[in-house]
């Protein structure tokens, strides 16, 4: 029988490969980007395992709107990466370091 | 008019001041000048009716300074007869110093700045003489002060100029302290800082008791002795006394003016003006006695070996200034006063005259290179002839005329013999002073005008000789031309002719040359006679009849001691400097010890050196490396900017610029936070 628990602990591990994602990359934005998507699924997934379980609807509606903002962040993200890549021709983690004072 | 009289100097100061260069030399000079001798005017038109016996005291009050509760201080002009009297001093002498200064400081670029800091210095001194308020006073006092200052140090270029301003300053604030502790008393004391409320309140403040670090003094000689060292720093006395002698460093009109005529006589001044409250104190006046007489002998063997014609002159000043102490202490302040008044005129006429000479002798201000000066420069030596037949006392005794100073210290003389006690001390003390005092005065005048030239081993005559142009003003030239001295002859005019100073400098000499003779002539009834001394002084200060009357009484060998003494003098300076001109070398040979002693000015400025100088250096360095750097710069400042570079060195490492990091640091700070929130 799966329960809620085997839910959690993928959404667990899910956080946890987005969070790794962004710290140990150090090739590519893009794929903090995808880290990034990663996390607010795993979000996604505990909102709907809890939904389910505790048999409220809001948290399914919440995971809508989490899509939402994630689709619309994505977007602007790669925008802005794109932007990038055309003032500096290289999106590569290790050498965006611009914000160093 | 005495608004005018005071306030149009301060207008003439700071139009020629702040005009300075766009100005101009000569409207500064026409402004500062013109102003002072239509106030000269204006106070002889005040002075004489006092004269006449006929003057009206009175206050014109100007308008309201501080008035806080009790506390009331007036800017007002007090009119009296000592008034009348300072009033006549200074607006005298300022105005023919300002004259004399158009020929001596005719070379001199920043003519502008000298007549407004002289402009200045007047106004300053006749605040202080028509102050109606001990506060008033005071700020004339410190006024006075620092035009003094300003002025000693007017070529600031030179360190020792600047050294000697400095000095005077610091040893004139020793002074200040005691007169703002004696003003501050007075208060306490009286209430009020009103002069007139003050003398009346005095007397009957006599013998009461003041409480003060748990002992019990008599409140009136604790103000009096207060008050009286503000008087002795002003007036260069015994202890407070270093920095005149050095302040000779200024541009001679200022000696003349500042240093001899007006702003020294501040203290006798002061005490004339305070007498009814100075008499409630017997062991003050004494104090005033004793401090009078030493400092009239110290200075006066001092003198007798200065080679500086201004120091001479200097020590000279000092000593008569004891004497008016002493007169005051012994309760002739009519003696007093009569002095400060003829000293003025003889005194600024000596060192003008000085002036002129080191004029003629191109800045050479060494007496041992001159000599024979009399026949190049025989309007400036018979004005200086006068000058010291005056300051001397030469008179018939018995007849009982003379030159000015013969009226003046021969009646300090003899009120200090009629007052008896402390006065019999100040009398002989003052009778071997002016013995000494014709010694000085007479050895001044023979080494300069008498005997054979010896100017050529002078570095300033070589300097005029070998480099006609193009020489500064105020250089000295010390450091190349000691070297000629040895290949020069020591005797001799080495080819140089002196020249008479051109007649602004001369009309003054010969002004001034007037008052020495007459002075004492003219004024000597209302000044110390036994009747005509109350009704011209008019209670202005505590003139006491009987003691003068005592003093015209004394007997006969009192009356000629001061002139026996004179003409001791005279003879010595003649034997010594004219006739054998080997004993002065002789006596240094003779009394080596007692020479080194007087030329190093009994070793007062050493030892000050020792005693107040260096431990204020040790001191000082004490708080700046231990105190100043170890400690509060250390903690302070540069403890904090040490620690925030620190800071910053550490933080700057987490400042890569990568994503990745600030994400990090976003998640550990978003999981302390979720933490914070369960765990609460």
């Amino acid at each position: 029988m799966i329960g809620l628990q085997h839910y959690l602990v993928v959404s667990a591990i899910l956080f946890v490969m987005g969070v790794l994602g962004i710290f140990i990359n150090r090739k590519n934005i893009i794929i903090i980007l995808m880290a990034i998507e990663l996390i607010l699924l795993s979000v996604n997934i505990n909102l709907v395992a809890f939904s389910v379980f505790l048999g409220d609807m809001v948290g399914q509606v919440f995971s809508m709107f989490v899509l939402t903002v994630a689709a619309g962040e994505a977007a602007i993200g790669l925008a802005i990466l794109v932007i990038y890549f055309r003032g500096r021709g290289t999106i590569a983690v290790d050498d965006v370091n611009r914000m160093k004072g | 008019m005495i608004q005018l009289i005071v306030l149009l100097p301060l207008l003439a100061a700071i139009i020629a001041g702040l005009g300075n260069k766009a100005l101009g030399k000569l409207p500064a000079k026409i402004i500062t000048t013109g102003a002072l001798f239509a106030i000269c005017a204006m106070s002889w038109s005040i002075f004489i009716p006092f004269v006449m016996g006929n003057g009206e005291a009175y206050v014109a009050p100007l308008f309201t300074w501080i008035q806080s509760g009790s506390f009331d201080a007036q800017w007002a002009l007090r009119v009296d007869t000592m008034t009348a009297v300072m009033l006549v001093v200074i607006t005298s002498v300022s105005s023919l110093v300002h004259l004399y200064s158009w020929g001596y400081m005719d070379e001199e670029p920043d003519q502008p700045r000298f007549f407004a800091y002289l402009s200045l210095f007047t106004f300053a001194m006749l605040m202080l003489v028509t102050a109606n308020n001990l506060l008033q006073m005071f700020f004339g006092w410190e006024g006075v002060g620092l035009a003094s200052y300003l002025l000693i140090g007017f070529w600031f270029r030179k360190p020792s100029a600047n050294a000697a301003a400095i000095k005077a300053f610091v040893v004139n604030r020793v002074g200040d302290l005691g007169f703002m502790m004696g003003i501050f008393g007075t208060y306490l004391v009286f209430n009020t800082i009103s002069i007139p409320e003050i003398l009346e309140m005095a007397p009957s403040m006599a013998g009461s008791t003041i409480g003060f670090l748990g002992a019990r003094f008599d409140t009136m000689t604790v103000l009096c002795l207060l008050l009286f060292i503000g008087a002795m720093g002003k007036s260069a006395q015994l202890g407070l006394h270093t920095w005149l002698p050095d302040a000779m460093e200024g541009p001679t009109p200022v000696s003349a003016l500042i240093h001899a005529a007006t702003m020294v006589t501040a203290g006798v001044f002061m005490v004339c003006r305070l007498s009814p409250m100075f008499e409630t104190s017997e062991t003050a006046l004494t104090v005033v006695t004793y401090v009078g007489t030493a400092t009239c002998l110290f200075a006066a063997t001092v003198g007798t070996v200065q080679t500086d014609i201004k120091r001479v002159i200097a020590y000279s000043t000092c000593s008569q200034l004891g004497y008016m102490f002493f007169a005051a202490g012994v309760g002739a302040y009519g003696a007093a006063m009569f002095h400060l008044f003829t000293h003025a005129f003889f005194k600024a006429l000596l060192f003008l005259g000085a002036g002129s000479v080191i004029h003629a002798m191109h800045h050479e201000q060494d007496m041992r290179y001159y000599g024979g000066l009399r026949k190049s420069i025989p309007i400036t030596f018979w004005t200086m002839t006068l000058g010291t037949l005056a300051i001397t006392g030469v008179g018939l005794p018995l007849v009982g005329i003379g030159f000015a100073g013969f009226y003046s210290k021969d009646g300090i003389l003899e009120a200090a013999y009629a007052a008896g006690g402390a006065g019999n001390g100040a009398f002989l003390v003052g009778v071997f002073a002016a013995l000494l005092t014709s010694f000085y005065s007479w050895r001044l005048v023979f080494l300069t005008f008498f005997g054979k030239p010896r100017w050529a081993a002078s570095e300033h005559i070589q300097h005029a000789l070998h480099d006609a142009h193009g020489h500064g003003h105020d250089d000295h030239h010390d450091d190349h031309a000691h070297d000629d001295k040895h290949h020069a002859p020591a005797t001799g005019t080495g080819g140089y002719h002196p020249h008479e100073s051109p007649w602004v400098m001369l009309v003054p000499l010969i002004v001034l040359s007037i008052g020495a003779v007459f002075a004492g002539l003219v004024f000597h009834d209302q000044f110390i006679g036994s009747e005509g001394g109350i009704a011209f002084w008019q209670g202005s200060l505590a003139f006491d009849s009987h003691l003068m009357h005592a003093a015209h009484e004394v007997p006969k060998w009192v009356k000629f001691s001061p002139f026996t003494v004179m003409l001791t003098g005279l003879a010595i300076a003649w034997l010594a400097y004219i006739k054998n001109t080997d004993w002065p070398q002789r006596f240094v040979a003779q009394f080596g010890v007692l020479y080194t002693f007087l030329l190093n000015k009994w070793y007062f400025d050493e030892l000050y050196n020792l005693l107040f100088v260096k431990p204020a250096f040790a001191i000082g360095r004490f708080f700046w490396k231990f105190g100043d750097v170890g400690f509060i710069d250390r903690f302070g400042p540069n403890g904090l900017a040490a620690l925030v570079v620190q800071g910053n060195k550490v933080t700057r490492r987490l400042q890569s610029g990568y994503l990745y990091t600030y994400a990090l640091v976003m998640l550990i700070g978003l999981a302390a936070a979720a933490t914070w929130a369960m765990t609460r």
